[in-house]
């Protein structure tokens, strides 16, 4: 194939051989992205193909037919044969760049029935996941530390490239992603599979990768989403599919714990300290790049959270904005997505953070009360 | 084609203009209203600039060093922006009001009362727009493309301004959209058949229709976010039965026609640079205009291909990379002309052709990741990266803004009566083709290797790259300045220009004195 | 063209192009409703008419299935449970299924929502057809309250055979603040 034989050509060019490459597209783990890269080297060999031509001619101009040699000007303006030629050839060349890309993306759309199948979902500025039939779902935060982003503390390998959970695929299945936001508009762009669709607020968008080699893949939201949109990466791991049903159980196994340890703490009461410290801890993961780590929030877009009436006030209006969020403005329900006892913490944090000092304390018996009244 | 003067009497006669600040703020004569389009773009110019800077100042080291990302995002829709619509559209129309008249053989422009308004507009939209940067919750932070629904739900209270400006640019370019059509249909002279009319004239009139067509869009579209923002409509909320994606359709269909708005008149310019220093005619002067034709047809085929990772069906998906293809063939068309032009010519290097041949180079390394980019399997990975900055900033930098400066360089002596310091034109020259290079060639690299553009922190691979790019930003910067040191130079003395100081040079605009009357061809001239 | 005088005069070039820009203007406009037909003729961006297919009679084929999934999404800001009672049918084209999506308002006020439909891969959404659906109106629940909402469908006969598998997701969006009358009308009666 004549790809093939550009792109073992290409082996002897240093910087467009290596896969990992800091300068060129990656090569990637799949057969379409593999396809897709050696497209992009067709097309870019083309244009420096045609770009010697045309700025040879132009630099042949420029250094022999100069003023200052004393050449005399020829007169010609026009000579249709030569205007014809230099019409259809490129309108050819372009036919030979189309019946490869049109064959390429035609691949994309592979119509085969998949194996697993992921609802993923854009959120401002996380991930979630949600595998279909099946109990497991989970958000995927950023994981690197906002110390490292300050300057504060040295930054670590996978900077900004890091998350608390990833999602994790099997290998060498057809693995179909359903990709969807509950704000704006993000994007899900992972090179290595040479995917990326933009998750569109109320529609479902699909797209689908087999993977071959088992490996961590990183990537990152492509659409400008708001505030933090340079920080909610994507990183997937593909698992053998053995490693992958095991995984996938165990996680439905904690999932049903975390479940029963929450019906538990519910006749629990939980210390203000403990309140305090769960609170910061999920402050600082969920509320703080919109309401600032000091509470204050960023005028005119993001509420302050110091010394406001409902903070110092009104208990259930609180309870109910952190659960059910409040419709219209970024301000998501986390009912979903923190559990009870955490949901107390971070609402008991907010009332005594920052000079708030109100005194209240709220147990996850509290919320309960509220979401089941 | 040679011209028979036409003006012999230049002095500044009858109906003098009145001195100082109403000179400038009552003024309709061509001349007065293009300089000061000219120095406002300039001026926008600095602006739009000085937000790069921060940018590139954010993004010099990885991590969050001297703006908050809220910050960084109302730095790249600014600039966006301000660079679009406040340094290069401007900028192309202050050209056309100083020589369209003057190339064609027109007193002025056909509506004096409404090329006033339609400049002293625009300062107002731009005193609103940098306005809104310091309201509560500060101005635009979402993309010069405003997608919705970041443009409307989840957008600060300072949207209204945001549209409210637009509107105001919108009405400027389209009222100097018609001033340019009418002039060019009525004000030729008698024997100036649309066949013999120069190149800029030509681009200016295709562009000017381009401009009708695609303005009024762009204020439906803002007017849309408007509704959905502040009255409840639901155009572009999937709630109300609307679609996010609509609006990138309606602003796509404006913004690519808008693309080639900003760079037909660029066309223009180096037709008229190119064989004046090559003392050679155009080689293919009406292949020349079928091109910028077909170019701006083509241009409302091909709106999609900004959009082919939103989900669109495969039949879509090669429909509009087949037409996105097909630009290349009559751009393609007029680089080979330009080539051809200077082909056997007798060359010579001042600055108005150094700036001229860096363009075709440049802007032909933009259009060949323009074709790159059209590949949809491809685009999905390039997509929304740094490659596409590379791209853009290839057309509209080293494209259109560097034929703004060799039209600066070429027209200044008709202009100011003067010539320009060669030597400090040709240090600008290598000044800003080095440090624009070395802005935005690392930038392919860094899309090709992920980075996504408008973050205002990227992981640690893309370090050195962003470093060097930074680097070549603030020296790109800072040499503008010494544009800005030749001009007022130029513009306070120097050496006498002659009426025609290029040799090569061709066109009506030449037969008249340097620096040209206030009035010229209050009778028309001949046209052979 | 050379005599000045066969030109139109300023003002009649004028008039054509303000008119010109007031018809660009509507055609920004009129985008919208192109928008909706050619999503609704393609199925762009997997659109499904919202409107009652006709339950005329036709044939099953039942040499082939097609599997269809759904998904139930609730948006920000909107706490209530929303779950399909099976997560996935295997139906044969032309063949007529009742799916129950059951919600249940679990805030202390009444509220109306409308659920927004959308189909992948988009291809698909035009084979499919609902005879009856919740989403086709707004849905109002009061406080605390549950009910089970019934979908009937049927998947055209003619729907191409390498679609195997189709996923209609619904997400129910708050629409208390901009209600019709009618289900205001139907808010205002007293619990049974």
């Amino acid at each position: 194939m004549r790809t093939r034989l550009i792109t073992t050509l290409s082996a002897s060019i240093p910087f467009a051989a290596s896969a990992q490459s800091q300068f060129n597209l990656t090569q990637g783990v799949t057969e379409v992205s593999n396809r897709v890269y050696d497209l992009h080297m067709t097309i870019f060999y083309i244009c420096c193909v045609i770009g010697l031509v045309v700025f040879g001619a132009m630099f042949w101009s420029i250094v022999r037919h100069r003023k200052s040699k004393g050449r005399k000007p020829s007169t010609f303006h026009e000579n249709i044969q030569v205007e014809i030629v230099w019409t259809i050839v490129p309108f050819l060349i372009l036919i030979g760049m189309a019946i490869p890309a049109t064959s390429t993306l035609i691949a994309m759309e592979d119509v085969s029935e998949s194996d697993v199948t992921v609802l993923v979902t854009g959120s401002q500025w996380k991930w979630h996941y949600k595998y279909f039939d099946s109990d497991v779902e989970y958000f995927s935060l950023l994981a690197t530390r906002q110390d490292q982003i300050n300057n504060k503390l040295e930054k670590g390998e996978n900077y900004l490239l890091e998350v608390d959970r990833p999602l994790v695929i099997p290998t060498g299945q057809k693995v179909r992603f359903l990709i969807t936001s509950d704000d704006v508009i993000h994007s899900w762009w992972v090179p290595a599979f040479a995917i990326k669709k933009d998750a569109n607020p109320g529609f479902i968008n699909e797209t689908w990768t087999r993977v071959d080699e088992p490996g961590i893949y990183r990537g990152q939201c492509a659409e400008l989403c708001g505030k933090d949109h340079g920080f909610m990466p994507v990183v997937v791991i593909a698992k053998e599919p053995a490693e992958f049903e095991k995984w996938l159980a165990e996680q439905e196994q904690q999932q049903r714990e975390a479940k029963q340890r929450e019906q538990e703490l519910l006749s629990m009461e939980m210390s203000k300290d403990e309140l305090m410290d769960l609170g910061e801890k999920i402050y600082l993961g969920n509320c703080a790049a919109c309401h600032q780590a000091n509470g204050q929030g960023v005028p005119g877009v993001f509420p302050s959270l110091k010394g406001t009436d409902m903070v110092m006030n009104d208990i259930q209006g609180h309870i109910d904005i952190v659960v059910n969020g409040k419709s219209g403005t970024a301000m998501q329900a986390f009912a979903n997505q923190l559990s009870m006892s955490e949901l107390a913490a971070v609402i008991t944090y907010e009332r005594n953070a920052w000079g708030n000092d109100t005194g209240d304390l709220i147990q996850a018996a509290d919320i309960n009360e509220f979401m089941n009244e | 084609m040679s011209y028979a003067a036409g003006e012999a009497d230049h002095n500044d006669h009858h109906h003098h203009a009145p001195s100082g600040i109403t000179r400038w703020l009552f003024t309709t004569n061509h001349k007065d209203i293009g300089s000061l389009y000219l120095w406002f773009s300039f001026t926008m110019f600095l602006v739009g600039g000085a937000m790069a800077m921060v940018i590139r100042a954010e993004l010099f080291q990885p991590g969050l060093q001297l703006v908050d990302p809220h910050f960084f995002n109302q730095m790249t829709t600014v600039h966006g922006l301000i660079m679009v619509f406040g340094a290069v559209m401007p900028a192309f129309t202050g050209l056309a009001n100083w020589m369209i008249p003057m190339m064609i053989g027109a007193p002025d422009m056909a509506l004096p009362r409404m090329n006033n308004w339609s400049f002293w507009i625009l300062p107002f939209a731009f005193a609103i727009l940098l306005g809104s940067l310091f309201m509560e919750g500060g101005g635009p932070a979402f993309g010069w493309t405003f997608y919705a629904p970041l443009s409307t739900t989840y957008s600060s209270d300072s949207t209204a301004l945001f549209v409210f400006s637009v509107h105001i640019m919108g009405i400027s370019s389209i009222m100097g959209a018609i001033n340019v059509i009418v002039t060019i249909m009525n004000m030729r002279a008698p024997d100036m058949t649309y066949m013999k009319m120069p190149l800029f004239v030509w681009s200016w009139f295709i562009t000017a229709f381009l401009l009708i067509a695609v303005m009024p869009v762009l204020a439906g579209a803002v007017t849309m976010v408007l509704t959905d923002k502040y009255f409840g409509t639901s155009f572009f909320d999937a709630a109300g039965g609307g679609d996010p994606v609509m609006f990138q359709h309606i602003f796509w269909f404006f913004g690519h026609p808008e693309v080639y708005i900003m760079i037909l008149p660029a066309f223009g310019i180096v037709s008229a640079i190119i064989p004046a220093f090559s003392r050679k005619p155009l080689f293919g002067y009406a292949s020349m205009v079928y091109a910028t034709g077909a170019i701006a047809g083509l241009s409302f085929l091909v709106w999609a291909h900004h959009m082919f990772t939103t989900g669109m069906p495969v039949a879509a998906e090669l429909f509009f990379m087949y037409c996105t293809m097909l630009i290349s063939v009559p751009t393609g068309v007029k680089v080979f002309n330009w080539v051809a032009t200077m082909w056997r010519g007798a060359l010579s290097f001042e600055t108005p052709m150094l700036f001229a041949l860096a363009f075709v180079i440049l802007f032909t390394i933009g259009g060949f990741s323009g074709l790159m980019l059209a590949i949809t399997p491809v685009d999905f990975q390039y997509h929304d990266t740094y490659f596409v900055v590379a791209h853009f900033h290839y057309v509209l930098v080293t494209g259109a803004i560097f034929s703004i400066m060799a039209a600066a360089y070429y027209w200044l002596p008709k202009w100011t009566g003067h010539m320009y310091n060669e030597t400090l034109g040709r240090w600008h020259f290598w000044l800003s083709l080095i440090s624009v290079n070395v802005l935005f060639f690392p930038m392919h690299f860094a899309g090709l290797a992920g980075m996504p553009r408008r973050i205002p922190d990227y992981s640690l691979q893309f370090a050195d790259i962003n470093q060097i790019v930074s680097i070549g930003g603030f020296a790109f910067g800072l040499t503008q300045l010494l544009f800005l040191y030749i001009v007022i130079k130029c513009v306070r003395g120097g050496e006498k220009a002659e009426a025609k100081p290029w040799d090569g040079a061709e066109g009506l605009e030449w037969t008249v004195p340097s620096p040209a009357p206030y009035h010229t061809f209050e009778t028309p001239p001949e046209v052979k | 063209m050379t005599d000045t005088n066969s030109r139109p005069d300023n003002m009649r070039i004028v008039r054509r192009l303000l008119f010109t820009v007031a018809g660009m203007f509507a055609f920004g406009f009129a985008l919208v409703p192109i928008y909706d037909v050619i999503c609704d003729l393609t199925g762009f961006n997997g659109r499904t008419n919202n409107e009652q297919a006709a339950a005329n009679v036709r044939e099953v084929d039942t040499s082939r299935t097609v599997n269809v999934q759904f998904i139930t999404r609730v948006n920000k800001g909107m706490p209530w449970d929303f779950e399909p009672e099976v997560t996935s049918v295997r139906v044969h084209p032309g063949e007529t299924r009742v799916v129950n999506f059951l919600a249940h308002n679990l805030t202390r006020g009444d509220m109306v929502a409308q659920a927004i439909p959308s189909v992948a891969p988009g291809e698909a959404a035009l084979y499919l057809n609902k005879t009856e659906c919740f989403c086709f109106n707004q849905q109002p629940l009061k406080a605390g309250d549950d009910v089970a909402m019934p979908m009937q469908f049927y998947l055209d006969p003619d729907i191409p055979d390498h679609i195997h598998t189709l996923t209609l997701s619904y997400t129910l969006y708050d629409m208390t603040a901009h209600a019709t009358p009618d289900v205001l009308a139907l808010m205002q009666q007293p619990a049974d």
